[in-house]
């Protein structure tokens, strides 16, 4: 048993981090990203994925490969399952059948340490602005006022560092998730919905956000309803359907040719049930 | 009715003139009271706390026997208590019955279900809205459980000042163990009670208003709380 853990780690830096031992009270060291393992992480496998709730399957035999360059936009009506799965291959909802592996490995705390999610209704903690970045910072074993500061100004929320959290309007409130969601130092940014219902102005900070941490070599995955979004930030797309990936391919094919009739009604403006 | 503005007069100047018997028996009461406060809060928030985040077989049960609980009659919990601490009780040998400590131990579990059921209801609901968070950030129980008790703190003030508000006011269970002894067991409701039938209405209206000045600081206490957190938006 000890030679496989040991020939794992040799060939993969999170088994690894995985089998690390814990050091100050099992947790600074245990869940600090030390390294950029973005490339450990891909190709993300998804085979045959079923998830169902209340009797009705939700996802149904999903097939999917990601890899890890680019952008990936997921689209598709409500109900198609874009934040299941989002859930499902960051490990916070189980499968009933079928295989998520990250870079050959299933989803697990360690992984989930180098994901970060952004939700579209910001979970905020009951704090100020700069203690909800400290508190990640500290999970992380970095409890560092320069580091949060550099964050919050990257937002333009460094001036309101000291206000209540939930005090803030909807867009300061998406762009503090979103600094948090940073402060992790992620190798994959997930984003469900992070600009419905906010203005004009926000949506830009936070695309401006995400393309730098794209640019750094981040990888992204956006759910968005927005096909003028898609389009300025999407690699590549996902377009979702009844539980299944109707077509993934990319942004460009996505406009001028897609090959499902979902996607063709989808681009053309019609309603998609 | 002149007896009775006579027995308010006398009971304003026996306040304003800091009897020393009555000084004894608030800061006795006081004592008391904090105490059980104290101690429910160690078992109540711990309890709470496990059923708000834990899931096992039986925890509905669990939650009903805690809100069934919070309205526990004192006179039966004093009954119980003496009959645990009555020299042929189980717990007979440690002599604790007519001393502050029975009427400590009494108090405590009249209000640890109060304290255990309202801390449930708080911690996991703040615990739903916070668990997506951290699952995604892989956090330990034990460090998302410190999180929340922290950012539910208000709330859970409010809480130990209800149990506490409750402890000071009960006379059922403190009159059985504590056997309402001058100067040794006699506390703010027990003496209300003796001082009554005695016909002393003026030590007995003092201390009635002392009880209720307690009882009103302790809620505006609480509220000035929950004023506070929803002014930082921190409710």
């Amino acid at each position: 048993m000890r030679d496989m853990t040991l020939s794992m780690a040799k060939d993969n830096p999170l088994a690894a981090t995985a089998s690390a031992p814990n050091t100050v009270g099992g947790h600074a060291s245990d869940t600090a990203p030390a390294q950029d393992l973005t490339g450990t992480l891909f190709p993300l496998k998804v085979k045959s994925l079923v998830f169902e709730a209340g009797g009705r399957r939700l996802i149904d035999g999903l097939d999917l490969t990601l890899q890890r360059t680019g952008t990936t936009m997921i689209m598709g009506p409500n109900g198609a399952g874009k934040s299941l799965l989002l859930r499902l291959i960051h490990g916070l909802l189980q499968p009933m059948a079928g295989m998520i592996e990250w870079g050959g490995q299933p989803p697990s705390d360690t992984l989930r340490r180098f994901q970060a999610l952004v939700t579209q209704k910001p979970v905020l903690l009951r704090r100020s602005v700069a203690e909800n970045i400290d508190f990640v910072l500290r999970t992380l074993g970095r409890t560092n006022a320069d580091e949060r500061d550099a964050l919050l100004g990257q937002v333009g929320l460094l001036e309101l560092r000291d206000q209540p959290a939930r005090k803030l309007s909807g867009g300061e409130q998406q762009r503090l998730s979103l600094a948090r969601a940073l402060a992790i130092n992620p190798s994959v940014l997930m984003l469900d919905e992070p600009t419905a219902s906010l203005d004009p102005a926000s949506v830009l900070v936070i695309e401006q956000l995400v393309n730098r941490a794209a640019s750094r070599g981040v990888k992204v995955i956006f759910i968005t309803h927005d096909l003028g979004q898609t389009r300025r930030l999407g690699g590549d797309v996902i377009f979702m359907h009844r539980g299944r990936v109707a077509e993934h391919t990319s942004v460009e094919n996505f406009f001028e040719a897609p090959k499902s009739q979902a996607v063709r009604d989808f681009v053309a403006g019609r309603i998609v049930l | 009715m002149q007896d009775f503005a006579e027995a308010f007069r006398l009971a304003f100047a026996l306040v304003l003139s800091g009897d020393a018997d009555l000084l004894e028996i608030i800061g006795l009461s006081l004592h008391v009271s904090f105490s059980a406060m104290f101690f429910s809060c160690v078992i109540g928030l711990a309890l709470g706390s496990f059923v708000a985040v834990a899931r096992f077989p039986g925890r509905s049960a669990v939650i009903v026997i805690f809100n069934t609980l919070m309205g526990l009659p004192p006179v039966v919990v004093g009954l119980l208590v003496y009959l645990a601490l009555s020299r042929a009780g189980p717990f007979g040998a440690l002599g604790l019955l007519y001393t502050p400590a029975a009427m400590i131990i009494a108090q405590t579990i009249l209000i640890t279900p109060i304290i255990a059921a309202l801390s449930r209801q708080i911690v996991e609901d703040l615990f739903n809205e916070y668990d997506e968070f951290f699952r995604s950030l892989a956090l330990p129980m034990w460090q998302a459980m410190g999180a929340v008790l922290w950012d539910a703190r208000y709330s859970l003030i409010t809480v130990a000042l209800a149990g506490f508000g409750r402890a000071v006011a009960e006379v059922g269970a403190v009159m059985i163990v504590g056997g309402n002894i001058d100067h040794l067991t006699r506390v703010m409701t027990t003496a209300i009670a003796l001082e009554t039938s005695k016909g002393d209405l003026a030590l007995a209206l003092a201390l009635g208003i002392v009880l209720l000045a307690i009882s009103m600081t302790v809620n505006a206490l609480a509220l000035s709380l929950r004023a506070s957190a929803a002014r930082q938006a921190y409710a």
